[in-house]
């Protein structure tokens, strides 16, 4: 047997087609996951510096790359990483171990298997899965148990009081959010995400932000509420509660759930771009027919016609966009009262969902242009 | 069946909440406050105790760090007492002095108390504004005493020293820029008065700042209306005064009511709320606010157009010039006599109390004519307002405890002394 043979059949298998489907699908992962976990290290840091801003104050501005003056402020998640890494992790007595250490990966992990069915352009995405809605769903709502079995799990008190407030919210807000997703599910006559972006096709004016604009609302501030965002973070209260479930946590264990926090907030942005904002699709399509031209000739123009065209990049924009609103919620507005924000969800959101699916399905079935016209 | 007990959680003393010190222990029924139970005494230093063992004019420094948010208010009242007793008035200038950085320290107070009543209910932002505007106040605190909060600047017989012709201006560093330091400089080229001029015109617009972000905002009037009600009959018996008192609904300010300095001769108004909740209590302090920069604002005029001494001519009262120090002799033997052994002060006892930014804010002085007073009582108004803890919070929810603690604007270096 040639040496060449022989790294082939053991050092090399994973390339052989048996093998290779899963190593793709692990190699699409990390291809996932790693730009998504910067973008999480840089959504702390633009949170920081934005908020900064309207504080009128600077927010981070020291550490730096290999001493470069400009970047100041740029090496600042990184060695917020360094430093929670190397900091030691406290069970606390009493604790229960293995709940304490299952909380913060359950958090992450769901924060991070929900990108899975999110189609990033007409053909990017890790899978391409029927349901995807259903999975979202269900990825979401796991994500909850490792918010409650991290106050449960602490043997503190602070600590079961946030979880307590947690799951209550989380009922709440997912009834009102799961009938946002009804509304769209209704809206585009598909549970694949990729389906929906695809109907939404034709301009602004085609997006379902327009036709479900309560639905768009109620499902971003659900969101906001899900992922323990002010002014929805009772689960936090750090004035109240001090830090809530995560009190106990110290080091790595309190960093990955601020990483499946931010996590969340990106993949919030993200689902509400898909579902009413048209995901990858330009906002552009459409327009050069008013004045006389043509969007195929628009985006066949040489270079700027692929920044112009459907792609990437605009999902990037629609979802740095809702990141700011997430930011400057944050920014403005006093903290909600726990019972209040039950009050909130259970008696205008619910109603409010309610009431719109019946429209919405009122108006799919009289066939109203431009959204629901059949082919 | 399982014994269904209520919890009990202890909140504070480290807590983010606890404005300092304060140990809660609440017993809740869920998120429902049961009963609270303020411990204090953690911040204790014995002030009172250590007045006694001093001549009279070292216990001043003692005062500002009773409050330690309204530093000048609480010399006020214990050098008014030491006047009281020996029998003397400050000069007018001085007296307007005391009233101006009165206000200041109102201001200081109040900035604080919003600032940390924001961040309590969520609100970040607004305690970043607050801090930015406390900021040049401090910057008037310096000018005067030379330290930003711990002044001792007002004495017995008057005020340490007149106010600077020169503002202190920002010198160039490596972590200021030319053009920042331009930027910050701009309304120091003057003297004191102007920068505290240029401060009041521009401070009620920061004023409408803060409302802005907070007075008509669905989630603060959601967050304090109706929270923490006390009617006006219960505040009178719960011993409660200044904002407190008047969020109340009853119009009681020593300032009108018992003037001292010169409140009667400046035209300002006490504000006074309806229905006694915090939210009523917010909007008091901010029409405070508005009325303390009024004030401000006349008594900058009338310095500008009245110099003159700022302390007593009586030197054993008041130290020397540093020049007739250096050579006359018997200056020399007063600073040395003021420094060591004080004044001795008539035998009584007197009760002074002035409009401190927190409420009644009194000392209780007695005299056995020696130089150090026989006993000190201090009056604070933040242990009345402590006290009616439980009585606001029972039946209010955990996050209301906050916004309580907030609206009642504790300080513990008061409470504990």
């Amino acid at each position: 047997m040639s040496i060449l043979g022989w790294l082939q059949q053991h050092v090399f298998f994973w390339m052989s087609p048996p093998w290779w489907t899963m190593t793709s699908i692990l190699l699409q992962i990390i291809a996932l996951v790693i730009p998504l976990m910067l973008a999480v290290a840089y959504l702390t840091f633009a949170e920081r510096k934005i908020i900064g801003w309207m504080q009128v104050r600077m927010g981070p501005n020291r550490v730096t790359f290999f001493g470069i003056p400009w970047l100041g402020g740029w090496g600042q998640p990184i060695a917020d990483a360094f430093k929670l890494i190397f900091k030691e992790i406290i069970i606390p007595a009493g604790a229960n171990r293995f709940l304490f250490l299952l909380a913060p990966v359950l958090a992450l992990g769901s924060a991070l298997a929900a990108w899975a069915v999110i189609p990033l352009d007409a053909t990017m995405g890790v899978t391409d899965v029927n349901a995807g809605l259903l999975y979202i769903l269900a990825m979401t709502s796991v994500g909850v148990y490792g918010v409650i079995i991290a106050g449960w799990a602490s043997n503190s008190k602070y600590a079961f009081l946030g979880a307590l407030r947690s799951a209550a919210q989380i009922v709440a807000y997912e009834i009102a959010m799961g009938f946002a997703l009804v509304s769209v599910l209704i809206a585009a006559g598909s549970l694949n995400l990729r389906d929906i972006v695809l109907r939404q096709d034709g301009g602004m004016a085609h997006w379902f932000w327009l036709p479900l604009l309560p639905m768009f609302v109620v499902y971003f501030i659900s969101g906001v509420a899900e992922t323990n965002r002010a002014p929805f973070d009772v689960a936090e209260g750090e004035s109240e509660i001090v830090a809530g479930f995560h009190v106990e946590y110290s080091g790595m264990g309190f960093a990955v759930f601020f990483l499946a926090e931010y996590a969340n907030m990106i993949l919030i942005a993200t689902l509400a771009s898909v579902m009413f904002l048209g995901g990858w699709l330009s906002p552009l399509q459409g327009l050069a027919e008013l004045w006389g031209g043509s969007t195929e000739s628009l985006f066949a123009t040489a270079y700027v016609g692929t920044f112009l065209g459907h792609g990437l990049h605009w999902l990037v924009f629609k979802v740095m966009f809702l990141l700011l609103l997430f930011l400057w919620f944050r920014a403005t507005f006093p903290r909600y009262r726990y019972d209040q924000i039950m009050r909130l969800g259970w008696k205008v959101f619910i109603p409010m969902t309610i009431v719109w699916l019946i429209v919405v399905a009122v108006l799919v079935m009289a066939e109203v242009p431009p959204w629901f016209q059949r082919a | 069946m399982p014994e269904i007990r209520n919890m009990t959680l202890n909140f504070g003393p480290q807590h983010p909440a606890a404005h300092g010190v304060l140990r809660l222990v609440l017993e809740m029924d869920g998120e429902v406050i049961e009963r609270a139970d303020p411990h204090i005494g953690l911040l204790h230093r014995g002030t009172e105790k250590l007045a006694e063992s001093k001549p009279y004019n070292q216990s001043i420094g003692y005062m500002d760090r009773l409050d330690y948010v309204s530093m000048m208010c609480n010399e006020h009242a214990y050098v008014m007492a030491i006047e009281k007793l020996l029998g003397i008035a400050p000069p007018r200038r001085a007296q307007y002095i005391r009233v101006m950085f009165d206000e200041i320290t109102r201001l200081l107070n109040h900035l604080l108390w919003l600032g940390c009543h924001g961040l309590d209910i969520g609100a970040m932002t607004v305690f970043i504004y607050c801090f930015r505007e406390r900021e040049d106040l401090m910057d008037c605190y310096e000018a005067v005493s030379g330290t930003r909060m711990h002044a001792t600047y007002y004495r017995p017989g008057g005020v340490y020293r007149d106010l600077p012709a020169q503002m202190p201006q920002y010198q160039p560093s490596r972590f200021r820029s030319e053009a920042e330091i331009r930027r910050l400089n701009e309304d120091r080229q003057g003297s004191v008065l102007d920068f505290i001029e240029s401060f009041t015109s521009r401070f009620p617009a920061c004023i409408d700042e803060y409302e802005i972000l907070l007075t008509d905002n669905r989630i603060w009037k959601q967050r304090t209306v109706g929270i923490g009600v006390v009617s006006p009959e219960r505040a009178l018996q719960l011993g409660f005064t200044g904002a407190m008192l008047r969020g109340s609904g009853i119009e009681w300010d020593l300032r009108k009511k018992q003037p001292y300095e010169v409140y009667d001769e400046l035209d300002f108004d006490i504000p006074v709320g309806i229905n006694g909740d915090c939210y009523d209590r917010y909007l008091v302090r901010m029409e405070e606010m508005r009325q303390s920069n009024r004030i401000i604002r006349q008594c900058v005029d009338w310095l500008r157009a009245n110099p003159g001494p700022v302390i007593l001519d009586d030197h054993k009262l008041a130290p020397p010039p540093r020049e007739a120090m250096k050579g006359d002799m018997e200056s020399l033997i007063h600073h040395f006599k003021l420094f060591t052994e004080g004044y001795c002060v008539p035998e009584g006892e007197v009760y002074v109390a002035v409009e401190h930014p927190k409420g009644e804010f009194g000392i209780y002085l007695i005299s056995d004519g020696a130089n150090k007073p026989y006993r000190v009582k201090i009056r604070p108004p933040g242990f009345t307002h402590l006290a009616s803890m439980n009585e606001m919070a029972r039946g209010h929810m955990l996050a209301d405890v906050v916004a309580i603690i907030g609206s009642q604007d504790i300080v513990f270096g008061e409470i504990d002394r």
